[in-house]
This record gives C-alpha cells, structure tokens and sequence, in this order.
C-alpha cells in the first residue's frame, strides 16, 4: 500500500501505482479521477467553477473544468501516461443548498461543473467509465492507482466504488 | 475595478463592527428565545484564501451545520451562519427542551429549529449591516445542511472564487453556559461590495 496524496481544492496532482489519491468534502466540486491502466498512471482534479474564459480571474488552472482537465491530462502524459488507455470517472456536482436564484454565474453550479467535466473529457477523446454527481450531498473520494478504483464516501451512506 | 484582493485594514474594522453589532443583536434575540443569558467575543475576520475556506473552522471531514439565506433589495448576494455540530446540538436541545447531552442525529423538528436560529442570527447581522449603511437588505427563507465541513464551504469558495481569489469571514464566540462558536460569511455580487463600502465611507 502506497501513500495517500491529498489533492486540495482547486488543485490536481498525479501520481503512480502504489500511491493514491485523495481529495475531501466535494460539494458543488467536481474529482476528476483520470486513469491510464497500462502504466497505473493516476490524476485527479479538484475543479471549482466550469468555464475559464466566463472568468476574469483565471490564473489558477485547476479552478476550472476545461484549463483543469487539459492541465490534468498534459502532466498525466509528461509522467509516461498512454493517451489512448486513459479512462476517466468524476464525481460531485451536488447542490448543497436548495438555494433558488443566486448570481448567474452561480446558479446550478455544481450541474455546470459535471457537464464541463463531461465536455473536456470528450473532447479530449478520454472515456468517461462511471460517475456519481448531482444531489445533495458532499462526498470525499479517493482514487486507487494500482486497481484505478474509483472510492466515493458520504456521510452516513455507504462506500460507493466506481 | 476594486478587488477583493485589495480589501484594507479600514474595511476589517467595519465589518468587525458589523459582526460585533450584529452579533449583539442575535444575543438579544436567542437569550430571549431560550431564557438565557449570553455574552459573545470580540469577532474576528479573517481574510483567507479561497483554497483554503474547506479546513478554515476545522477538519474538512468535520460534519458541520451551515444555514444559507439569500440577500436581496439595495444589495445582491447571499450569506451563510455555520457553526460546529455540537454547538447547533445545544442550541436545538435548548429550544426542544431535552437534555443538554442528547445528541442523536438532527429531525425534520431539529433542522426546522436550527432554520429559525440562522434565521434570527443571520437577520440580526443584516439588521446591523443595514443600520450602518442605511441600505435595505431583505434576507430570504433559509436553507439548511449538515455535511462535510469542505462541501458546506465549497458553497461560499465558489462564489468568491467566481470574481476573486480570496474570502471574508466573521467568526464570532458567543460565550455562555452552553459554548456555542459560531462564523458568518457574507457573500455579496461583485456589485454590492462597492454598494457596501461606498455606503459605509470606505473610499474604493
């Protein structure tokens, strides 16, 4: 068993079997867990908001969905990545409040996210495997390099594995 | 165009005067909801951020009680009350009259009363926010979650990271027999701010 590495929010880091990757309390948020089984390269990205270029404060890559994944995918193939084997699952996207309304750029944040997530991936020709986002809850995750096992954990609910 | 990057020491003495009213306010009104009596702390704003908000009032996988209402009228934005799970135990044992100890998961009843206690402490510092500013701020019904210390505040690093790097933040103690430690955090559209300061004197 390898180390966790913690993967804060609007930050990716990516690592190789036998170490793993984690990152806590997703909320509206999405993980991008990013998986190339032939080499067991693994990346995951903590992405905050989905479109970069609606933002002017954006020097921050991880913050957003489309930079984020671009930047998760560049450093996956910098490690030894394979492109074509890479496989993806993400998770998060809840809605922790039934808030209505709220600023434009907000609203539906968390739905916003998943569907940028789920854009970048295919434009980048990846697979999207699984996914577990939406309602209303947060969700921790952590992402397993020697099996690309995908763990999703929620307060008083019971492990999910994608 | 002001950032929040560039919030002075001027604004940090206001809004600690806002929290410190503010929280007064609420004092009144909870001491008076449930027969006690209770003092509260200097508060104190921190300014932090935006990546680090998820383990700002403790572990990120600490589960937390968040209360979210909108603000509306003069200004735009919304604002949240979070406190730790033990302290909204006290608050609601309280107000249901059970023992001081029982601390079963919160019910509908419990997160209904916690609803009305965010209601009164979030009203209590708009009505301070107002009062200062001379600005109408309408607060809406509010809206409550227990989860995740990180999840709960991914809600208000969102919504300042849209336009800024960092988030404000208002911790406020209020100390009594039941211990209760509370933190605000407003969230005004990129608009109200300077709607805000310009209303309290702050030059932008």
């Amino acid at each position: 068993m390898g180390q966790m590495i913690k993967v804060g929010m609007a930050d990716l880091k990516v690592c190789k079997a036998p170490d793993a990757l984690t990152t806590i309390g997703l909320g509206s948020c999405i993980g991008i867990a990013i998986y190339d089984p032939s080499t067991k390269i693994s990346g995951l990205a903590h992405i905050m908001l989905p479109d970069s270029t609606q933002i002017r404060n954006n020097s921050n890559l991880a913050k957003f969905a489309d930079t984020g994944i671009q930047k998760l995918f560049e450093d996956m193939i910098a490690a030894g990545a394979n492109k074509a084997r890479m496989v993806a699952k993400i998770a998060g996207g809840a809605k922790m409040f039934e808030m209505p309304g709220g600023s434009s750029a907000s609203i539906n944040v968390g739905e916003r996210n998943a569907e940028a997530s789920r854009a970048k991936l295919k434009e980048l020709g990846i697979r999207l495997l699984a996914e577990d986002c939406g309602l209303n809850y947060g969700r921790t995750v952590e992402l397993y390099s020697e099996t690309g096992e995908y763990y999703i954990k929620a307060v008083g609910k019971e492990v999910k594995i994608l | 165009m002001l950032t929040l990057n560039e919030v002075n020491e001027k604004y940090f003495d206001v809004l600690k005067e806002i929290g410190n009213i503010g929280a007064g306010n609420a004092t009144t009104a909870i001491a008076n909801m449930l027969g006690l009596r209770m003092d509260m702390s200097v508060p104190e704003v921190c300014f932090l951020p935006v990546e680090e908000l998820g383990s700002a009032i403790g572990a990120e996988d600490d589960v937390i009680v968040g209360i979210m209402l909108g603000v509306e009228a003069d200004i735009d934005g919304s604002m949240m009350f979070l406190m730790d799970t033990h302290s909204a135990h006290r608050i609601v044992n309280r107000l249901m009259m059970r023992d001081d100890n029982y601390n079963e998961p919160f019910d509908e009843m419990d997160l209904s009363a916690i609803k009305e206690i965010g209601n009164i402490i979030a009203g209590s510092y708009l009505s301070a926010l107002s009062g200062l500013t001379n600005l109408t701020i309408v607060p809406s019904v509010p809206f409550v979650a227990v989860d995740m210390a990180a999840a709960i505040l991914s809600v208000p690093a969102v919504q300042f990271g849209i336009f800024g790097d960092n988030a404000l933040m208002i911790n406020t103690k209020f100390s009594d027999d039941l211990g209760i430690n509370g933190y605000f955090i407003l969230m005004p559209e990129e608009d109200s701010y300077a709607k805000i300061l310009t209303a309290l004197g702050v030059p932008i």
